[in-house]
């Protein structure tokens, strides 16, 4: 059997590549897929925790089926306001959000 | 030699895959390839939650993570993006410093994990066989007892009506304004 610090070490280092990609891109869109790595690490992470620990029981598949649902929500709606700032400011990178600025 | 078993290899390509892509997806500069490499990605925790024997889990990660969000972005790239200029330039200072905040947040986490946590070995169960059957999760989703879910499960549709007419309402703003 795998141990489960095999998961913890993958859902770890998933996650600060999402973290990494979150400050490193420029681009709304591409920030939105380093929070979708984010979220996938901690859904290994719940998962791995509930097989390990409570396998008869199921709080942690649960908890990562609804972490999915959200994701899927905030993904929608963040992309409509990706859509809605580009038709106002004519490009989608960070930089150009800057209307409440001054 | 005991370590190379079938399903040792298999979670060795998988974790491959789930890093390998999801640093790809990071580090490329190309919109349409990062949505790519991160729907490889998911599909690799996918594999993930079935080497588990959690198969519901994985059917919905592949059907709404790689089915519907990954449609979602590949639309808006499609739709937002201007091709001519779909490489962004980031300087490389400011990839150094998120760089380093990613190392230091891993080294703090790892550290933490290996010093602190106490890892009882357990080699008496060999692998998870057993798959979870579709009755426990029904129960678990829809029943008002202890360790059951229904209230969050109410709660997540309002959530998804919400988000839909919220999204909705967000992307026509531009339509009212011209009338």
């Amino acid at each position: 059997m795998i141990p489960v610090q095999f998961y913890l070490v993958i859902s770890t280092l998933l996650f600060f590549i999402g973290v990494f990609g979150f400050i490193a891109r420029k681009n709304l869109i591409g920030l939105l897929m380093s929070i979708e790595l984010i979220l996938n690490a901690v859904n290994i992470n719940f998962v791995a925790f509930n097989r390990y620990l409570f396998p008869n029981q199921l709080e942690g598949y649960v908890y990562s089926l609804f972490v999915i649902v959200v994701a899927a929500a905030e993904t929608a709606v963040a992309i409509a306001i990706i859509m809605n700032v580009y038709r106002r400011m004519g490009s989608e990178t960070v930089k150009s959000i800057n209307e409440l600025k001054n | 030699m005991e370590f190379i078993t079938a399903n040792n290899i298999i979670f060795a390509l998988l974790s491959v895959i789930v890093l390998g892509c999801g640093l790809l997806s990071v580090l490329t500069e190309k919109l349409m390839h990062a949505a790519f490499y991160l729907f490889l990605t998911l599909v690799g925790v996918a594999g993930l939650y079935l080497q588990m024997s959690y198969d519901f889990l994985a059917a919905a990660q592949l059907s709404v993570y790689a089915g519907g969000i990954l449609m979602l972005f590949i639309f808006a790239i499609v739709l937002v993006h201007r091709i001519g200029e779909n490489s962004e330039h980031v300087r490389m200072g400011k990839k150094a410093r998120a760089g380093f905040a990613a190392l230091c947040g891993i080294a703090v986490v790892l550290c933490t994990m290996f010093l602190f946590g106490n890892f009882s070995e357990d080699p008496s169960t060999d692998q998870f066989t057993e798959t979870v059957n579709m009755e426990l999760i029904g129960c678990t989703l829809l029943g008002t007892g202890k360790h059951q879910y229904l209230l969050p499960f109410e709660a997540t549709g309002i959530l998804l009506l919400a988000c839909i007419i919220g999204a909705l309402v967000i992307a026509n703003k531009e339509k009212e304004d011209k009338e």
